[in-house]
């Protein structure tokens, strides 16, 4: 029993940490048509923040709260460069900016490299995340996954809300939904899309706060947590959030419940399988979007 | 369509001209004439290969060792070079893809005619590179502890086989009375043989193994295998993760409450250099398995340390691949002198008993296995992010890749 | 443009060079090791042809071709290693990490070259064909095909390497003594195996641009353009589109299969995400919907990737990177249209300027 609980507090974590990683990628998936491959390095730059602040903030506790905002600006400004620079040319081939974004990814991975050096780098996590909270001998349920969970569901809460009751939210679906009539309506799509772009991509940035407290902070590090999410978004379909938020936390207890029992690349590969025969069922992911157009 | 006719015609052509040619090569098992490249020293300098990753994953470890090769032979050089002639290192990238490692082994032989190679890290690398050699005859010095089960005649082995460095481990937490180990690897061919060897081990001599997890490389989702361990109770874990994931590994091992105290990792593939990336708020107490620490105390390390320093910079720390491969640069120019010749045969022949006074203390190559004789040291991650000796094994290990010395192992290979 | 006489005067003509530079040239100028290495090259340059195929005419973006690769390949080197290890016997490497008693049973038939052989090339089309009729008839199409290939890659990735004992785990397969009883270390079987390989890319060349001509080749650039027109003129698009698939995937096994005896190694790391988004790389270069250009771009981006990492690690990552962006955001024509660019702004065009980017894709096979 104590067995099974722990694990669905895993799966659960393991969930919020997908969850956080896809739901930019979810936001920015639905404005562009494709996936941006470089998420994963807005991660890694969000990462690479709370090693930069804490040089100049010594304390580990403040260092990361001052870097969930921070990361949020830095790897959002990346974003609505990318967007700027390169997406917006490319609106109407969606297959060519997701190689563009891979791209992207591959030169900024070099770029960590050249700046921060190839090892991975260190950060301080606060004592009261590295802790846990003993239920019983057996259970603890760790402060630092506890921490993530609730980051994610704030997360998830505050996008929400944006999306449903802000006059910006109602722009940003309106370009998800049709994107020629919200232009002819009178919505400035441009401004739309740098303003999704920059949302999304600054989660991504605290997405990489959250991942300092679970694995390692290097170039690469975008790229180890990046299919999964991926996975996510697919599964979970184009323009709805809780799409997104039930595909990520089914597929973190999938995987950890298939881990206990088996091992880890029988999970990996059970996860593929579970997608694959689940896009049998509903081929646009589990919640599709309504509109008019024929493609 | 009709006159596409003509150019399947003449697409044949090609197949049949490989057909006629293809009549003159040999059989396999005849036999062949072939002496292997040979190395060119009619110059005033000899050229030999260096060949890592110094681009992709691997690229963090293996740039050190290429660093480390690099202090040698600029030592060697300044001493007056190897039988009167400078070395000449020519550096080839292997790019952590190991048909990439075949192919530039492939070049320094062939292309550069080296008189001998020194790199690679990765197992999958060697046995990549380990045809190269054989087909060429010419000399490989590997630097870095492996699974054993291996001997080829055209390989030095300067790092750690399993009875220098998990062995002892193994023999280290008998001692410290404990008798129950969970194993947590890479899932790669050095864990799977490593551990194949522990559950062997653990048999002989009472302990039981509670349970067994390979994570994928470069995997960072450790919550359920740390679960796992945690719900075994075992009184030790022995982690032969590689890379990234020991960072993510060691962040849950903590947050699950799990201590040095309470249940200690031993670990073979964490050095000095890896212990400054994952932190030590998260390693402090836990154990390593080594042959070398930049603590390690003597003269021949004091002045090691001390120019590695001075050419890289004073916050680089060394560690156990490096020192074995400086030592494998030594070795080589030791082995060259004796035989008063670069060629390949004469090299080999002559290495049987070469010393060297190596950071680790004395070094002797054994000639039968072509590895070296290895003083074992168990230490501890301090709270300063170097490695203290806690334990070490008196004299240098007689290598023993087949671990044909242990009654237990029989069967293993 | 349906001149067919100029055209297949041009096309034969362009062939015959191609063999010439094959067969005549680069074996004389060459030495064994680069020669060896050209091998290397058109073996990938095979997958580029498929690609090609897939994605330049069809639009279908498969950032998972490294799976059949990697059958083929697999297929092709436990045959070999059977053969090594002679009639009976357990290969090397699984009597060192396998600890099994009898070889598995889905290694015997690859005893058998008659098996084997025909399995590189078939083994692949039928996961291709499994996956793809699975997928095109539920219309899984763009951004969620592209991502479901490349998650496959990294299954079968993980799932050979998990495998150790029977596959080779992270090692692969390597070491192999012979090719069919001819020895490997000897320099003019090496030499053979290239021959092989040159006559291979030139027939899958062959066949490529046969398919690109006919009625189908037209059907499948119709159904990259406009799958719904295709749909309501009768046709079934999911049919279309697995043929190219299945196509494709049957040309990287064929790669895969030759790399092994070429290169002498075969593993997980060659078939991964990484190394299948690579071979698109070289198409998006040379020309993504022309017969030669994925072919050209593919064997210039491995020979770039050689030449400058040995020099310069971290500038190949920049160059890798800026081509993906440069060539795909802003010559999605790739080299092969920069050409007819330079050709159509010395000759005013006859009909006025494209409307759409789309048309620049739609070009002629020129080879």
């Amino acid at each position: 029993m104590t067995v099974i609980v722990s694990q669905l507090f895993t799966g659960v974590s393991i969930g919020a940490v997908l969850l956080l990683i896809a739901l930019g990628l979810s936001l920015t998936f639905g404005q562009m048509g494709v996936i941006n491959m470089a998420h994963g390095e807005f991660i890694m730059a969000g990462a690479y923040t709370v090693f930069v602040l804490q040089k100049v903030i010594t304390d580990a506790g403040w260092s990361l709260l001052v870097a969930l905002p921070v990361a949020f600006a830095v790897a959002g400004l990346m974003g609505v460069l990318l967007e700027y620079l390169l997406i917006r040319r490319l609106y109407a081939r969606p297959l060519d900016t997701l190689l563009v974004t891979w791209g992207v990814s591959l030169i900024l991975q070099q770029l960590a490299r050249d700046i921060f050096g190839a090892p991975n780098v260190q950060t301080r996590a606060p004592d009261s995340l590295t802790g846990n909270i003993k239920i019983t001998d057996d259970l603890v349920l760790s402060n630092n996954r506890l921490f993530i969970l609730t980051l994610a569901l704030l997360a998830v809460l505050a996008l929400t809300l944006t999306l449903r009751y802000t006059s910006l939210g109602r722009r940003m679906r309106a370009v998800v939904q049709n994107r020629d009539l919200a232009a002819v309506s009178g919505i400035p799509t441009g401004r739309v899309d740098r303003l999704t772009f920059f949302i999304g991509s600054g989660l991504a940035g605290v997405a990489g706060v959250a991942l300092t407290l679970l694995g390692p902070i290097g170039p690469t590090m975008g790229t180890n947590v990046i299919i999964d999410a991926f996975l996510v978004v697919v599964a979970g379909g184009i323009g709805h959030l809780k799409g997104s938020v039930i595909v990520a936390f089914a597929l973190g207890t999938l995987q950890s419940l298939v881990e206990y029992s088996t091992t880890v690349s029988v999970a990996k590969v059970g996860v593929f399988v579970a997608i694959v025969a689940f896009l049998q069922w509903r081929p646009q992911g589990l919640f599709t979007l309504r509109t008019r157009s024929l493609a | 369509m009709l006159d596409f006719r003509g150019r399947w015609k003449a697409a044949l052509l090609p197949l049949a001209a490989v057909v006629a040619l293809s009549a003159c090569g040999s059989k396999t098992g005849e036999n062949e004439s072939s002496t292997g490249a040979v190395a060119d020293t009619s110059g005033d300098t000899v050229k030999v290969g260096l060949l890592n990753s110094l681009s992709g994953t691997m690229a963090i470890s293996e740039v050190t060792v290429r660093d480390s090769i690099r202090l040698a032979v600029d030592e060697i050089n300044a001493a007056g070079g190897v039988l009167g002639k400078k070395i000449e290192p020519i550096s080839e990238d292997g790019a952590s893809d190991w048909p990439t490692f075949a192919e530039k082994a492939e070049k320094l032989i062939r292309e550069d005619k080296v008189a001998a190679v020194f790199g690679c890290w990765t197992s999958a690398s060697r046995k990549a590179v380990k045809p190269v050699f054989e087909e060429n005859k010419a000399l490989l010095f590997y630097p870095v502890q492996y699974e054993g089960l291996e001997q080829s005649p055209y390989i030095f082995y300067t790092g750690a086989t399993t009875n220098q460095q998990i062995v002892p481990g193994l023999d280290y937490l008998k001692a410290q009375g404990k008798t129950s180990v969970y194993l947590v690897g890479s899932d790669y061919v050095f864990p799977r043989t490593a551990n194949k060897i522990i559950k062997a081990y653990a048999q002989a001599n009472g302990m039981t193994v509670l349970g067994e997890d390979y994570a994928p490389l470069g995997s960072t989702e450790f919550g359920t295998i740390v679960n796992k361990v945690k719900a075994s109770k075992a009184s030790a874990v022995f982690n032969t993760l590689n890379g990234d994931s020991n960072v993510a590994f060691f962040k849950e091992y903590k947050s699950a409450g799990l201590t040095a105290a309470s249940m200690p990792v031993v670990s073979v593939s964490i050095a000095e250099e890896e212990v400054k990336s994952i932190g030590t708020q998260y390693l402090d107490g836990q154990l390593t398995a080594w042959n070398y620490y930049q603590t390690t105390p003597g003269a021949a390390n004091e002045k090691f340390v001390k120019a590695y320093k001075a050419k890289y910079g004073q916050d680089k720390p060394t560690s156990d691949p490096m020192e074995a491969a400086y030592v494998s640069v030594y070795l080589w120019k030791a082995m060259v002198e004796k035989a008063q010749s670069f060629d390949v045969a004469a090299v080999r022949s002559a290495s049987d008993g070469v010393t060297f006074e190596a950071p680790e203390g004395l070094v002797t190559i054994d000639g039968a296995t072509q590895h070296i004789y290895k003083t074992a040291r168990i230490g501890k991650v301090g709270s300063d992010g170097l490695i203290t000796e806690v334990w070490n094994s008196g004299q240098p290990v007689k290598p023993d890749p087949y671990l044909k010395g242990y009654p237990w192992a029989t069967g293993l290979s | 443009m349906k001149t067919g006489m100029r055209l297949s005067w041009r096309a034969g003509l362009g062939f015959a060079v191609g063999a010439a530079v094959l067969f005549a040239v680069a074996p004389v100028a060459l030495s064994d090791f680069r020669l060896s290495l050209l091998a290397k090259y058109l073996c990938l340059a095979m997958v580029a042809v498929g690609i090609g195929l897939a994605w330049g005419r069809g639009g279908l973006l498969t950032l998972g071709q490294g799976v059949f690769f990697g059958l083929g390949g697999y297929a092709m080197a436990m045959h070999m290693k059977l053969a090594d290890a002679g009639p009976g016997e357990m290969p090397d490497f699984m009597q060192l990490y396998g600890q099994l008693d009898a070889l598995p049973w889905w290694w015997r038939p690859f005893a058998n070259p008659a098996f084997a052989l025909p399995a590189t090339v078939l083994l692949p089309m039928l996961v291709a064909f499994l996956l793809g009729s699975l997928v095109f008839r539920r219309r899984v199409r763009g951004a969620y095909f592209a991502i479901l290939s490349q998650a496959l890659a990294a299954a079968m990735a993980i799932l050979l390497i998990g495998q150790q004992g029977t596959t080779g785990g992270t090692n692969g397969l390597t070491d192999f003594q012979g090719f069919f009883g001819y020895d490997l270390d000897d320099p003019v079987n090496q030499r053979m195996v290239y021959f092989i390989v040159a006559g291979v890319l030139l027939l899958l060349l062959a066949l490529c641009r046969q398919l690109m001509q006919s009625r189908y080749g037209e059907l499948l650039v119709a159904v990259r353009d406009s799958e719904e027109r295709v749909r309501f003129l009768g046709y079934d698009p999911a049919n279309v589109k697995l043929v190219a698939y299945v196509t494709a995937a049957g040309m990287a096994g064929l790669a895969g299969a030759l790399f092994v005896p070429a290169v002498g190694i075969i593993n997980p790391a060659l078939i991964g995400i990484v190394p299948s988004i690579e071979f698109v790389i070289g198409v998006a270069v040379g020309g993504r919907a022309s017969l030669l250009g994925p072919v050209l771009g593919a064997v210039a981006v491995a020979w770039a990737r050689t030449t400058l990492s040995e020099e310069f690690p971290a500038a190949w990552t920049y160059l890798q990177g800026l081509l993906f962006v440069l060539v795909v955001a802003f010559l999605p024509g790739g080299l092969a249209s920069v050409a007819r660019l330079v050709r159509r702004r010395r000759r005013p065009p006859p009909d006025p300027a494209p409307v759409s980017p789309a048309p620049v894709l739609t070009q002629e096979v020129t080879a």
